[in-house]
């Protein structure tokens, strides 16, 4: 039977109908006036909307009392932690900086997705203004906040050291870029180590946005593993491993993660030997983080696992792959790749949900916003609106850029596309 | 079979170790290992409630699921109705109310709820004027720090007979509806179901309202000394709660709603529109269903989730269950079997909606398919 060579040419992809570009006019009368509820419509909105612009706006810039702010702004940033050891952060942040520059540096390199997000296109400064335009907002911020000109140099020192990494990054070979992964990962576990070792402060006595950071890094890196195990193990075939799979995610799914945290903070210690040291508050904070994040990382993976056609599992055990090796090379693999955006979205609202710690005193970003209305200075001025401003704006930046970028990765890597 | 032998003795090795653990600490330290403590006193009161201090502590747990209860129930109703709209009004074809709809929902979608509920509380509620100056709006709301008080229904003594002329009422809606649906598959007519049966619930009602002597008034918040008469009074922290949670949950709802309304296949509308329905039916009868079946299960994830954050009430000191069970721990209840019990309630509580759930989106996909 002849094969019509036709039948192979690659199908002509069809062109996306012209947007159709109205002028002014026009385009305020489609989107605003007609038909006449539309125009009531604009009427209450606008209103609406210039009302609370302007209220934000006059509470941003004329009314709030930001001293509270500027006098905490390292309580803010870091806590508690020791002033004379503050300079390890700096380094650590300098570091961190530099491989995710060149991580991002080497990932510039790579194609950029045809139907990507409109701030993708166009020259260099603009791609990366509409993409970190939320990082922008908070490092101006804490510049003016800071007010002093050592804090502003070592600002844009750090900034300055990102972009160094990102021009070095751009010319990492493509086929070399697992390297910029690991050494996120590298400088990530240093950071940390020049933070904690020879002389240094333990977490436990760290705070503000520096234990927030670390508790939803540390909470992710650790609960990544145990989730891949549970879900791997809901999908055993063995009856016994996956119905105690089955009863850890569900009832770790069926209760808030307060109620873990309190279990955490009061029982962690009982339920050790008595001659093993109950743990500190922080790390009993992260152990209940991590209990809550597996169950739900375990979710993120089955869907993952489920994603894998069969037909990999069975190619695979054609070739003779042991079952163990089916599952390292082939399943876990494909099945991980697809879950990354899910993950990125788990890892924002374990970001979030770092929060919840300070319901039990410790003093991570909203502990701090809590704290410092109680200081002799600042007591019972209503401040609260200020300091909770300012952390809600922290935590907005993070999650709002941080939700911008998986949208961004999910259109790389074709997930969720269909 | 061996694995599996292996896998159970080493789990169920561990968590006996930790049981035994656990009973040896608290015997050292003179604690109880049981869970007689739910029958002792309590030794605390619950704010706004009727619960006295000698009460057990069995029934402070269940005050406090009650307010947990009533916390979700009018969350998710609320949320549910501010999410719908606001997913509807992201997709609208006003620019401006697009705009303000999305900066809404990526505003609050991106913070904590927790730090919402502390904004609402102590930002927003507390620092509204004191009672003497609260701010009234046409005499029916009273807005202070002490509260939000809304007008109510209030009822007079004989009043106990109107309820079951409400039941009555129900019934017969929906008996009508019932009766012009069958008569309408049978014959084709248009059955006028909605029309005739809400109809026919408020003649029942009104009769019956006129013929007891109108047992029940409308209750208008009056401000007196120290507070407020009448009305429905909310706190401050049921309120704030009320709010946050409401305004947070709804972000997410909205973005289900309006990734399920851009789920269904353009092709859909176009042959709606094709066919000749007009805008409303075909949003009813072709738009809606197909939209519905995707949004269900992940909204009432959300509804879940909305359930479990009523516990974030415990940071502003509102009696729901999980800020009860915190204050028997504080008052001496074991903490490991206290927050055991705990998780056991919410379990309940999100199996129950989950069942509750299920049968819903049981009933809805059997219906399209």
């Amino acid at each position: 039977m002849a094969i019509s060579t036709d039948a192979l040419e690659p199908v002509p992809i069809p062109e996306a109908p012209v947007a159709r570009r109205l002028p002014p006019r026009e385009w305020i009368k489609e989107n605003l006036l007609a038909p006449w509820h539309n125009a009531v419509l604009t009427i209450v909105f606008g209103t609406a909307l210039l009302y609370v612009t302007f209220r934000v706006l006059r509470f941003v810039f004329v009314t709030g009392r930001w001293e509270i702010v500027r006098v905490n702004l390292t309580n803010f940033m870091a806590g508690l932690f020791p002033r004379a050891q503050l300079w390890r952060v700096w380094v650590a942040v300098f570091v961190i900086v530099l491989a995710f520059g060149f991580r991002l540096g080497a990932a510039s390199a790579a194609r950029v997705p045809a139907e990507g997000p409109k701030w993708e296109t166009g020259p260099a400064w603009r791609r990366a203004l509409g993409r970190g335009w939320p990082l922008g907002l908070f490092v101006t911020a804490v510049a003016v906040l800071s007010g002093s000109g050592k804090t502003i140099g070592l600002i844009l020192a750090v900034a300055a050291t990102g972009v160094a990494g990102f021009r070095l990054g751009m010319f990492l070979p493509p086929r070399r870029r697992r390297w910029a992964t690991i050494a996120t990962v590298l400088a990530l576990v240093a950071g940390f180590q020049i933070i904690v070792s020879r002389g240094g402060v333990g977490y436990g006595q760290w705070g503000g946005l520096l234990l927030t950071l670390f508790l939803a890094v540390a909470g992710i890196a650790l609960s990544f593993p145990l989730g891949v195990l549970l879900a791997l193990g809901r999908r055993s075939k063995l009856p016994v491993v996956r119905a105690i799979c089955v009863g850890y995610i569900e009832v770790i799914r069926g209760v808030p993660l307060l109620a873990l945290i309190f279990m955490g903070t009061f029982a962690i210690g009982f339920l050790l030997p008595s001659n093993v040291r109950t743990p500190d508050v922080v790390t009993r904070g992260l152990i209940a983080l991590i209990a809550f994040t597996a169950a739900y990382v375990a979710e993120i993976v089955r869907g993952g696992l489920q994603s894998v056609p069969r037909g990999q599992i069975e190619a695979a055990k054609a070739v003779g792959l042991s079952p163990l090796k089916v599952t390292r090379l082939i399943v876990l693999p494909q099945a991980l790749r697809a879950v990354i955006p899910a993950l990125v979205g788990q890892f924002i609202s374990l970001f979030k949900d770092t929060s919840l710690i300070a319901v039990i005193g410790i003093t991570e970003l909203l502990g701090v916003a809590r704290f410092v209305t109680k200081q002799p200075d600042f007591l019972a001025q209503g401040l609260e609106a200020e300091t909770l401003v300012f952390v809600s704006f922290i935590y907005w930046v993070g999650a709002y850029w941080m939700s911008r970028e998986s949208r961004r990765l999910e259109l790389r890597l074709g997930v969720g596309v269909r | 079979m061996v694995a599996q032998v292996l896998f159970l003795v080493a789990v169920a090795g561990f968590i006996g170790f930790l049981l035994s653990n656990l009973r040896s600490n608290l015997s050292a330290q003179g604690i109880r290992t049981d869970f007689g403590f739910l029958d002792q006193s309590a030794g605390f009161r619950i704010p706004d409630s009727s619960f006295r201090a000698e009460q057990s502590v069995r029934d402070a747990i269940l005050v406090g699921m009650r307010n947990t209860i009533a916390v979700a129930l009018v969350g998710i109703l609320f949320a549910t109705i501010v999410g719908v709209l606001t997913g509807i009004a992201r997709l609208s074809r006003n620019w401006l109310v697009r705009k303000a709809a999305s900066v809404y929902v990526e505003t609050i979608r991106n913070v904590p709820p927790l730090v919402v509920i502390f904004f609402f509380w102590l930002a927003v509620i507390l620092t509204l004027p004191p009672i003497e100056d609260a701010v009234e709006w046409f005499g029916v709301t009273v807005f202070s720090n002490d509260g939000l008080v809304f007008p109510s229904v209030s009822t007079k003594p004989g009043a106990s007979s109107f309820w079951p002329v409400v039941g009555l009422a129900f019934v017969t809606g929906i008996v009508t509806w019932i009766v012009r649906s069958r008569s309408s598959d049978r014959t084709g007519d248009p059955s006028h179901r909605a029309a005739l049966s809400t109809g026919l619930f408020f003649v029942v009602l009104v009769a019956g309202f006129f013929i007891l002597g109108r047992p029940l008034e409308a209750a208008l918040p009056e401000r007196g000394e120290f507070g407020t008469t009448g009305g429905l009074r909310l706190n401050p922290e049921f309120a704030s709660l009320g709010i946050a949670l409401v305004l947070y949950t709804a972000t997410h709802i909205a973005e289900i709603v309006r990734g399920a309304l851009l789920a269904v296949p353009r092709g859909q509308t176009e042959a709606a529109t094709a066919l000749g329905l007009p805008n409303r039916k075909r949003l009813r009868y072709v738009i809606l269903p197909q939209a519905l079946r995707i949004a269900v299960p992940p909204i009432a994830n959300q509804y879940l989730n909305l359930t479990k954050n009523t516990s974030l009430a415990v940071a502003i000191g509102f009696p729901e269950v999980t800020g009860v069970v915190s204050i028997a721990v504080g008052q001496g209840s074991p903490a490991p079997q206290s927050f055991a019990v705990l998780m056991l309630v919410y379990l309940v509580i999100s199996l129950t909606i989950s069942a509750v759930v299920n049968v819903a989106n049981r009933r809805l996909v059997l219906k399209g398919r």
